[in-house]
């Protein structure tokens, strides 16, 4: 299994690539949207461009979860996500550092739990998998 | 003016590839503005012929049930430029399919020649979100350009290489 450095380098090589940005600009704590300018359609192109890099089945809402909380009104209150709703993200999005999110949980700032960061660790996770075939 | 900017399918392989053929005639509209005196395709143009023949590609795969919309083109390198009278051949290859997209890459030729090569990122919608976003008119699967892939179908028993 590749370590963690060899995974950073490719999900780098594959954002210059779906995001058309500088290799310097990418660091791991970048946010993919705040940071690296990406929009709603380029997540479509990082999850083909992560599939084809390493080897790997993405399923679909699995790495970028659409509507997490639309499916309980109890997860958000007052534009702040509910302990029930971090429960969900942390269910939905165990690759997700919520760490620093926790301490001010508005609904606006959820983008920037999408990091490259994130994405290491969600590819880490999927290569520490047993292949489904 | 008719949306439609490929004029017959050459050949379709389900799921895989596609070929097309645009004829530049000197009557198109475009001609008129780009430029008097010098009549080149419109690169946007080009690029949305390769995005319908890869956008049918696509569709089709699926037996047109999701709406495909042109998303992204990632990047589009242009070799020359494409001159009245000249007939492009659009080649489109899927590189993926999933749910909630599809991506091909194109290229555009002319007797033999590079014009542009292309990726293009489609992305799928279930029919009542796409009617949400865009209106029910506002998508790559107009009844005509179905036609056109039914005219493929048509000719498959006389064109070599042609699978549907």
């Amino acid at each position: 299994m590749p370590s963690q450095e060899e995974i950073f380098t490719k999900v780098s090589a594959t954002l210059v690539e779906a995001l058309n940005v500088d290799e310097e600009e990418i660091k791991p704590t970048s946010t993919l949207q705040g940071d690296l300018g990406a929009e709603s359609i380029d997540f479509l192109d990082i999850v083909f461009r992560l599939e084809r890099e390493f080897a790997i089945k993405i399923p679909r809402g699995e790495l970028f979860p659409e509507s997490i909380f639309q499916g309980d009104p109890e997860f958000v209150q007052d534009g702040r996500v509910t302990d029930k709703g971090l429960a969900e993200l942390r269910a939905r999005m165990p690759f997700a550092d919520l760490s620093n999110f926790e301490k001010n949980p508005e609904v606006s700032a959820i983008s920037d739990l999408f990091t490259v960061d994130m994405i290491t660790r969600y590819i880490q996770g999927k290569l520490g998998q047993p292949s489904p075939n | 003016m008719r949306w439609i900017w490929i004029d017959r399918f050459l050949e379709f392989h389900k799921g895989k590839s596609a070929k097309a053929v645009k004829n530049l005639s000197l009557a198109e509209d475009f001609f008129a503005d780009h430029f008097p005196g010098y009549p080149i395709m419109p690169g946007s143009l080009i690029l949305e012929g390769l995005a319908q023949t890869g956008g049918i590609l696509a569709g089709e795969v699926n037996d047109f049930r999701e709406k495909v919309v042109l998303a992204k083109i990632p990047w589009a390198r242009f070799q020359r430029e494409a001159l009245a009278g000249e007939q492009l051949i659009y080649d489109a290859e899927l590189l993926h399919i999933r749910p909630e997209s599809a991506a091909v890459h194109g290229r555009a030729t002319s007797n033999g020649e590079l014009i542009v090569e292309t990726e293009i990122l489609f992305a799928h919608l279930d029919q009542s979100r796409s009617q949400q976003l865009f209106g029910a008119e506002n998508f790559v699967f107009t009844g005509e350009l179905k036609r056109v892939l039914g005219l493929v179908k048509l000719l498959a028993g006389q064109t070599d290489g042609t699978n549907t």
